[in-house]
């Protein structure tokens, strides 16, 4: 990028604003950096350093035990399986939730942005309350609807939540993206014969990279990331990640372990800031391409 | 008023040049059109007078004072952009104002200039809305007035009138050419629009690549091209241009037939070689096959243009354009004789494409 | 048909709970919903409930500092990653990825940071400064702005990038207008470029506020609603009083109170979307 950049000369001197600039700069980075630095250097201490107290130092005889014990046999209760059960639990309940709330978010979005009527800016404005309904508010009625469908408790019904309470959101963000596509793109699949359903599959979803992109990844990582739908929902046998790992910390025996908690803490982290890492660059292309604005 | 002297400005990016040794000497008052297409250096010859650009070499002089360090605020200069750039959330008034305001100038003065400004280019009613709310002529003025209100002696434009639609640029044409007339400042304005170019400026330049290539009054841009690139670019339909050669006496030959050359004002009579017969559609007759000193034809088509039309003759292996009457057009045969007005057609070098 | 039926299923559940709720909020149901009528007691007895009252004012404490200092500090972070600097993406990169932890573990990780024995304060103890205090976790006056510090951690890097994106959309034809009017900067940020960035802001303030209010997981990682009722929050006494409590009216009363306290919030926006676009 070679623009032109405003009053660079004329603020301070050039010097002393561009140091205070990468001062300021590294200080937020430090900040950010902080807590997950020091949380992975406990986790990699043996209990004894861990006991001498202070966490800010860095561990002396790095070690890899806490890590097998989080992920193999640190109790969530009554039983000691470290947080491997929960691994395959949050995956096999993430990806389908983000699948279906994604592409039916789109759908929704998309339905939303073409169909222009007053009736229109009504449903717009409920979808946009839904973003605001506090979950606490549904917690009672949602166990209510699901055990009357005995859904309540199970894998299917876990992931029925997922997808209802993310649809709002992925819904007016799709919408938001699909007012800006030219109208013009739909109008001539219509005229080629194509249905709605046939025009959003072939030629609006191709289109849609940028933010499918960043809807996914915002969905993965809530998603991931949830705690109180999981703790609620999601039965003994599907309890994600977090339920789990909260189980750890919170649990009178793994308060004495500090170091195995923050392991467990970095390993239900992991697999989100893989996501992110490997997706990071899109999601800023397609927030930048427009996918959240006004 | 002031004067303005651009000196051996060079500048590009990345290694691509973009502006190539351009030299311009602007009198106080003129109006200066710098014409050219896309991309030919246009807007960056107009930021680097601005000092919205750096250049690598080269001086902006005004007014006898050297200004190529000086902040684009400082140099005394106002510009209106093509996407007007107006302050979006400020009103009408705040955006004419706020510049002065920054400046420090007392509140009297302020209040007084905007008022001129606002009744000069009748703005006045839409003093308190915001940019959202104004057409993009009305836009227009106002970028215009945020210009005026700097009382700077010199106005940059970048195609300010580029996003208007096809009336509203010839009317809006016509004002800021009256507004030149009243306010005197000297003006630098950048367009690919020739009629704009045509009717607007005391003087043209035409760029092409990063080079000035002809800084002249309009008329004599559109006469006496200075080379093949502004005989092909100015005008339209473009000029007719046809390949031979200069027998260096009075004669030149285009493949079998020969035209006589001794109308044209030669700088050196005697000059020979290869070379390109430039002739405007104005400047060819259509006479009976077969008179002296004319060249048989073939019609082809003809557009009829409301007040005259053009016939588009196929002429010595070349398609070539003539002006005519409407009637004239009307009954046209298909065979023809073509005259060529020497005494006002153009010979350009063909290896060096300057005019001869 | 496909839309319809989605949009169905977000009614039922959403409005149809919302309607639930409200009917729950006017009986005497405790463990099992009881459907007589009893009118607005439990609002009563929300409303002189002590823990409810602190619940809201920690609220509105919490989401006020967390939301402007999100977005102070996210634009700040903003600006200064368009001045054109070094190691953009890095830097980004590092900005933005608490937004990948969950607010569990953000909450755990902060509450080590800041533990008074072990975390900040003990370090500079140890290195010689006796007298240092940073036990901001474990004071009751306190112990709401360490909840502040952990949610701008959080949230920082995502409106970093909302903005940078609207930044790098600002038309380049109006920073040279703002050059040759010799603006300084930090007037043509504040007064020129942000104000016509509105609708981007809204749309940060409204992600920011809809934290705010279904803000659960932080508390529970980071203070469990401590030291004493000093963090609680109006999303927790709801979950309590649902499940751990089992008083569902006095629940649906909150759950009822909060939506429309969200409501009243948003309504000055709601307002200007719904303007803009009829
Ligand atoms: N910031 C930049 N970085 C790299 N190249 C640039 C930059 N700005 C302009 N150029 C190049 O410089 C050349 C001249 O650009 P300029 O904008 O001056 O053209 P122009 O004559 O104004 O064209 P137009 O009529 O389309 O506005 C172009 O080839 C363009 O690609
Ligand atoms: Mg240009």
């Amino acid at each position: 990028m070679t623009r032109s950049l405003p009053g660079e000369r004329s603020v301070f001197g050039p010097r002393a604003a561009r140091l205070g600039l990468y001062a300021f700069l590294f200080a937020s980075a430090a900040f950010f950096l902080l807590p997950l630095l020091l949380v992975i250097s406990n986790s990699l201490k043996p209990m004894e350093e861990i006991r001498q107290g202070n966490l800010l130092a860095l561990p002396v005889k790095p070690t890899f035990d806490a890590w097998l014990t989080a992920w193999k046999s640190a109790c969530t209760g009554l039983e000691c399986g470290g947080v491997r059960p929960g691994l395959w639990n949050s995956i096999k309940i993430t990806v389908p939730a983000v699948v279906i709330s994604t592409l039916a978010g789109a759908l929704n979005g998309y339905a939303l942005a073409q169909w222009k009527s007053r009736h229109a800016n009504l449903i717009m404005l409920l979808v946009m309350v839904g973003l605001f309904i506090p979950y606490q508010a549904m917690l009672y009625p949602t166990v209510k609807i699901l055990s009357s469908l005995s859904l309540f408790r199970t894998y299917s019904g876990i992931i029925l939540v997922h997808v209802v309470y993310g649809l709002p959101y992925t819904t007016l963000l799709f919408r938001n993206f699909y007012v800006g596509v030219p109208e013009e793109i739909s109008r001539a699949a219509r005229m080629e014969g194509a249905s709605f359903l046939r025009t959003f599959r072939s030629v609006i979803l191709p289109l849609s990279t940028n933010i499918l992109v960043v809807v996914a990844i915002l969905q993965f990582t809530g998603i991931w990331n949830d705690y109180l739908l999981g703790l609620i929902f999601a039965g003994n046998d599907n309890l994600p990640m977090t339920v789990q790992l909260t189980n750890i910390v919170n649990n009178a025996r793994g308060s004495a372990s500090p170091n195995v908690n923050m392991a467990a803490a970095v390993i239900t982290a992991i697999p989100t800031l893989i996501v992110y890492f490997l997706s990071g660059r899109y999601f800023v292309r397609g927030i930048a391409a427009g996918a959240v604005k006004g | 008023m002031s004067s303005v002297s651009i000196r051996k400005i060079r500048k590009s990016f990345a290694g691509l040049t973009v502006l190539d040794s351009v030299d311009m000497e602007i009198a106080p008052g003129e109006f200066i059109v710098i014409l050219g297409p896309s991309g030919c250096g246009k807007s960056t010859l107009l930021n680097v007078i601005a000092g919205l650009d750096d250049c690598e070499s080269g001086q902006i002089v005004i007014d006898a004072v050297d200004v190529s360090g000086l902040e684009p605020s400082q140099r005394g200069l106002a510009m209106v952009f093509q996407s007007y750039a107006l302050f979006p959330a400020m009103t009408v008034r705040r955006n004419l104002s706020f510049g002065m305001e920054v400046a420090g100038t007392p509140k009297p003065t302020i209040v007084q200039k905007v008022d001129w400004v606002a009744k000069l280019l009748q703005i006045e009613a839409l003093l308190d809305r915001k940019p959202g709310q104004l057409s993009g002529g009305q836009r227009q003025r106002v970028a215009i007035g945020r210009a005026l209100v700097r009382s700077s002696s010199i106005c940059l434009f970048d195609e300010p009138l580029s996003n208007l639609d096809a009336k509203l640029r010839a009317e809006t044409r016509v004002e800021l050419k009256q507004l030149h007339e009243t306010l005197k400042s000297t003006m630098i304005y950048v367009t690919h629009d020739q009629i704009e170019a045509m009717t607007m400026a005391d003087r043209v330049a035409v760029m092409h690549k990063g080079r000035v290539e002809q800084f002249a009054p309009p008329q004599s841009i559109y006469e006496k091209p200075a080379s093949l690139f502004v005989a092909g670019f100015v005008g339209s339909p473009a000029m007719n241009l046809l390949e031979g050669s200069l027998d260096g006496a009075g004669r030149f030959l285009v493949g079998q037939r020969s035209i006589g050359s001794s109308a044209y004002p030669f700088e050196d009579p005697s000059t020979a070689g290869e070379a390109v017969l430039g002739i405007r559609c104005e400047d060819i007759d259509v006479v009976e096959p077969g008179s002296p000193d004319s060249i048989p034809a073939k019609l082809a088509f003809t557009e009829l243009l409301g007040a005259d039309a053009l016939g588009w003759f196929d002429c010595l292996g070349k398609r070539m354009s003539v002006r005519l009457g409407v009637d004239a057009a009307r009954s046209m045969r298909k065979e023809v004789g073509l005259r060529f007005d020497m005494a006002k057609a153009s010979f350009f070098s063909a290896s060096t494409e300057r005019r001869l | 048909m496909t839309v319809v039926f989605f949009f169905g299923i977000v009614a039922v559940f959403f409005y149809g709970s919302i309607v639930w709720t409200g009917y729950m909020s006017l009986t005497r149901s405790t463990l099992m919903p009881n459907y007589n009528f009893v009118g607005f007691d439990q609002y009563i007895k929300l409303f002189t409930n002590h823990r409810w009252l602190v619940s809201c004012l920690n609220m509105v404490i919490f989401g006020v500092l967390y939301i402007v200092g999100t977005l102070a500090f996210g634009t700040l972070l903003a600006v200064f990653a368009d001045r054109r600097i070094r190691a953009e993406s890095l830097f980004r990169t590092i900005f933005l990825y608490p937004l990948a932890v969950s607010l569990i573990v953000t909450g755990l990780s902060w509450r080590w940071v800041l533990d008074p024995v072990n975390g900040l304060q003990g370090l500079v103890r140890g290195m010689g400064w006796e007298n240092f205090t940073f036990d901001w976790l474990t004071d009751p006056d306190r112990a709401i702005y360490t909840l502040v510090i952990a949610g701008i951690w959080h949230s920082a890097g995502l409106i970093m990038v909302i903005i940078l994106a609207g930044l790098r959309g600002v038309d380049e034809d109006l920073w040279k207008a703002i050059r040759m009017e010799g603006i300084p900067l930090w007037r043509a940020y504040l007064q020129v470029i942000f104000p016509g960035m509105r609708p981007v802001v809204a749309s940060c303030v409204v992600l920011l506020m809809s934290d705010v209010i279904r803000g659960y997981d932080l508390v529970i990682a980071m203070t469990k609603g401590g030291p004493g009722i000093a963090t609680e929050m109006p999303a927790k006494f709801a979950v309590d009083y649902y499940f751990a409590r089992v008083n569902l009216g006095l629940a649906s009363a909150a759950s009822i109170a909060m939506l429309v306290l969200s409501l009243l919030l948003l309504a000055p926006y709601f307002y200007s979307e719904f303007r803009r676009r009829t």
